[in-house]
């Protein structure tokens, strides 16, 4: 009898447990991030656990790339435009109880600053000249020229704001601001968070949040399927939406991400130093086979290095148009009637290895012969992207508004034109939108009419989620997965 | 015999498939075709087709190709290297070249072949010739004491004993009555290894460490085909059968060749 009343008991209670909303998440991943400091690595995997969860910055980005308040509360910039003068917030706390204050504010980013910084985007803070301040919650940030993109700059993950005494230890005991703390990794498996209940902001629906690094496509799909993952806001197989899609139990978030996919070309490198070859590559390529072939369907054609979801975007697709014929009489043109052979090395995501079979013989019919090479990351660093050992691959530059990478002539794919470099320079300085636009619309156009890569398509943000789950963000406007605004529906 | 015939038969499938292949197959292994991607078989397409819409019959065929002659070439380097070794084993039984070469077989022998494979490709860079050595270094030790089992149970033999008599070298004495009787052994064995180097080349090239692309291969195939198995089963039931056939077909052959060739089995069913 006593049996008889305690499993009624326990019924009763997951029934009433059945009606509560869940309070935690399991987000997968397909990357597992190095370390998890994300002012001291490049690694997009770092800053999908840490943006705006565990770490903040001054400003931050919002699901629609827009620059918001985070740490500073408002600021001022002088008429000059050569200073900006943050208002911080107060009471705000690190997770190790340590109050934030303007100090950390200075030397967080004289940190990245500094000459021997690690961080991987120093460019980011290129224009800074001085971080002074002012009182307990103000800071004066001086630049050595105006710089309209300074509070979008201060939004990235790598100029989070952090406390002296933590630095060293980032890259294994995260201690941030942010509305999670960092509570436990297992390498090659997790990394868990736990809900910061000393948060300044509003307080967050989420009481843990686990990331699940889940690197084989077809694990990725039956985690989904099994309800051991709640969301992966970034699928690794296209190839699966559509069975997703189909289930009642799952929504998929396609959006946009700041990934421009592109052949990049090797503009040092035999012959497509001649910039008749790389048209005549350009217009070899069928974006729209690549674009169903290795990503059934997901995906935006370009024409330039730019994302069509900005508001500076031009359409310049028809610069390169799939015309193997004209394609043909380039080569003849510059005299490659007969083609020639050149490498084309693969990272691992399927964009590249799918994407580089479908080029391969895209090029085969106009005559180029490709050798391809499937190369593990690692080895994509080393040989490709450090050792300019390469004719062609395949990659997709997920940073937002990368473009300045074209003015640097040791950049990988080594395209040193000088009008470039001097449009990037000077668009540091001007601070009036339409004026920018007018400069980034002739930079794609630029860049574009140069044929300095073959531009294949936008990657799209592929995400399935569990359909009670609320709040992830659709497009990616900078790597991060944000669970301040995640809940699940009762 | 039933084994043989039947074993055979499969094999010899798969080897004309490849070998027409290099005249003929139906459709482009290297052309995409999005238009006509996971087109299930039947059809214009008797096995359907692939995710970038290439012919599945074509890719089996030159994918046979790629196996045939890895596993080939394989066991090529494997007699080559193994027999010679091997029957300077068994001529020296007990000398300080005995035991080199044997210490040295079980040193090779003592790795997990697949894992040096994996290493040499590796460090090498993936491809079909890299799988094709990796696969054929170990072959080695497996011909050599074959080899060397057989050859010296022959020494001891009378006619080999009046071989010596009558004058001839030990090296003579091998070639001319050591390895004709051992050939069948050989034989045996080859077809064996021959079967377990298309297994090999297939697991190599679903790592990718073997043929790189476009070349279809059967191991490629297979790990393309497993994101995809829920909705195009074909992709990955089409290679993965063709290894089992064809494997099972060399096994067969292996086993039907040894009843047929090995004295001591023949002896056994007398």
């Amino acid at each position: 009898m006593v049996r008889h009343i305690l499993s009624a008991t326990v019924l009763a209670a997951l029934l009433a447990g059945g009606a509560w909303a869940k309070t935690d998440i399991t987000l997968g991943m397909q990357l597992e991030p190095p370390h998890l400091d994300p002012t001291s690595a490049a690694a997009a995997a770092i800053d999908e656990v840490v943006y705006a969860n565990v770490y903040e910055g001054l400003t931050r980005f919002t699901s629609d790339g827009s620059v918001v308040p985070g740490l500073a509360e408002s600021w001022e910039i002088a008429d000059d435009g050569l200073s900006y003068t943050f208002k911080l917030r107060r009471g705000v706390l690190y997770h190790d109880g340590a109050t934030f204050g303007a100090d950390d504010v200075k030397f967080s980013l004289d940190r990245a600053r500094v000459e021997d910084s690690t961080n991987a985007q120093k460019a980011l803070f290129a224009a800074i000249d001085s971080v002074n301040v002012i009182d307990d919650a103000t800071v004066e940030i001086t630049l050595t020229k105006p710089n309209g993109a300074l509070l979008f700059n201060l939004a990235w993950g790598d100029a989070i704001i952090i406390d002296e005494s933590d630095a060293s230890a980032l890259e294994t005991t995260p201690v941030g601001t942010g509305p999670f703390k960092f509570s436990n990794w297992v390498q090659g498996d997790r990394v868990e968070l736990v809900k910061n209940p000393d948060y300044w902001g509003d307080p967050v629906a989420l009481d843990k949040a686990t990331f699940k690094f889940i690197s084989d496509p077809t694990a990725a799909f039956a985690a989904m399927m099994a309800g051991d993952v709640d969301a992966f806001p970034v699928f690794p197989a296209p190839e699966n939406l559509a069975q997703f899609e189909a289930d009642p139990r799952f929504t998929v978030l396609v959006g946009s991400t700041e990934g421009e996919t592109i052949l990049s070309t090797n503009n040092k490198a035999g012959p497509f130093v001649d910039v008749r070859v790389r048209k005549a590559v350009a217009h070899a390529i069928d974006r729209q086979a690549i674009i169903d072939g290795a990503m059934f369907g997901y995906g935006t054609p370009i024409g330039s290095h730019f994302a069509p979801h900005n508001p500076a975007y031009v359409d310049l697709t028809a610069n390169s148009t799939y015309d193997p014929e004209l394609s043909k009489k380039l080569l003849t043109e510059a005299g490659y009637a007969d083609g020639f052979t050149t490498t084309l090395k693969l990272p691992p995501p399927s964009y590249a290895r799918r994407g580089g079979e479908i080029i391969a013989a895209q090029l085969r019919a106009v005559g180029i012969q490709t050798e391809i090479s499937n190369l593990e990351w690692a080895q994509w660093l080393e040989e490709v992207f450090r050792g300019k050992d390469f004719g062609l691959t395949i990659v997709s530059h997920t940073e937002p508004m990368d473009i300045g990478i074209y003015a640097r002539p040791d950049y990988y794919f080594q395209y040193d034109d000088a009008v470039v470099q001097a449009m990037i320079s000077g668009l540091d300085a001007i601070t009036d939108p339409d004026d920018r636009t007018e400069v980034l619309q002739a930079l794609q156009e630029r860049i574009s009419e140069n044929y300095v890569n073959g531009y294949l398509f936008q990657l799209a943000k592929t995400g399935v989620a569990n359909a009670k789950i609320q709040g992830l963000w659709q497009n990616s406007p900078t790597q991060a997965n944000d669970l301040t605004g995640v809940s699940w529906a009762e | 015999m039933r084994a043989l015939v039947l074993g055979g038969l499969l094999a010899a499938v798969f080897v004309a498939a490849a070998a027409v292949s290099f005249v003929w197959t139906p459709g482009d292994v290297t052309a995409v075709d999005i238009a006509n991607r996971l087109q299930p078989p039947g059809g214009s397409y008797p096995l359907g087709t692939d995710h970038f819409g290439r012919d599945l019959v074509s890719m089996v065929m030159v994918g046979a190709r790629v196996s045939i002659a890895v596993a080939l070439v394989a066991v090529g380097i494997g007699m080559g290297l193994g027999v010679p070794l091997g029957l300077a084993a068994a001529a020296t039984r007990g000398s300080w070249l005995d035991e080199v070469i044997m210490r040295g077989n079980d040193l090779v022998f003592a790795f997990p072949a697949l894992l040096i494979a994996i290493l040499i490709t590796a460090v090498f860079g993936p491809s079909a010739l890299n799988a094709i050595i990796a696969i054929g270094i170990f072959n080695v030790p497996v011909f050599a004491r074959v080899t060397r089992g057989a050859a010296l149970s022959l020494w001891t033999r009378e006619f080999i004993l009046a071989a010596r008599v009558a004058g001839k070298g030990r090296i003579r004495i091998s070639v001319e009555h050591i390895l004709p009787n051992v050939a069948n052994l050989l034989i045996v064995q080859g077809t064996i290894q021959f079967s377990l180097g298309i297994l090999a080349e297939a697991g190599l090239s679903y790592v990718g460490l073997g043929a790189q692309p476009p070349t279809p291969s059967w191991g490629r195939m297979l790990a393309e085909a497993q994101t995809m198995i829920s909705f195009a089963p074909h992709l990955a039931l089409v290679p993965g059968l063709s290894i089992v056939l064809m494997v099972l077909g060399l096994n067969l052959m292996g086993d039907g060749l040894r009843d047929l060739l090995d004295p001591r089995v023949r002896k056994a069913r007398a």
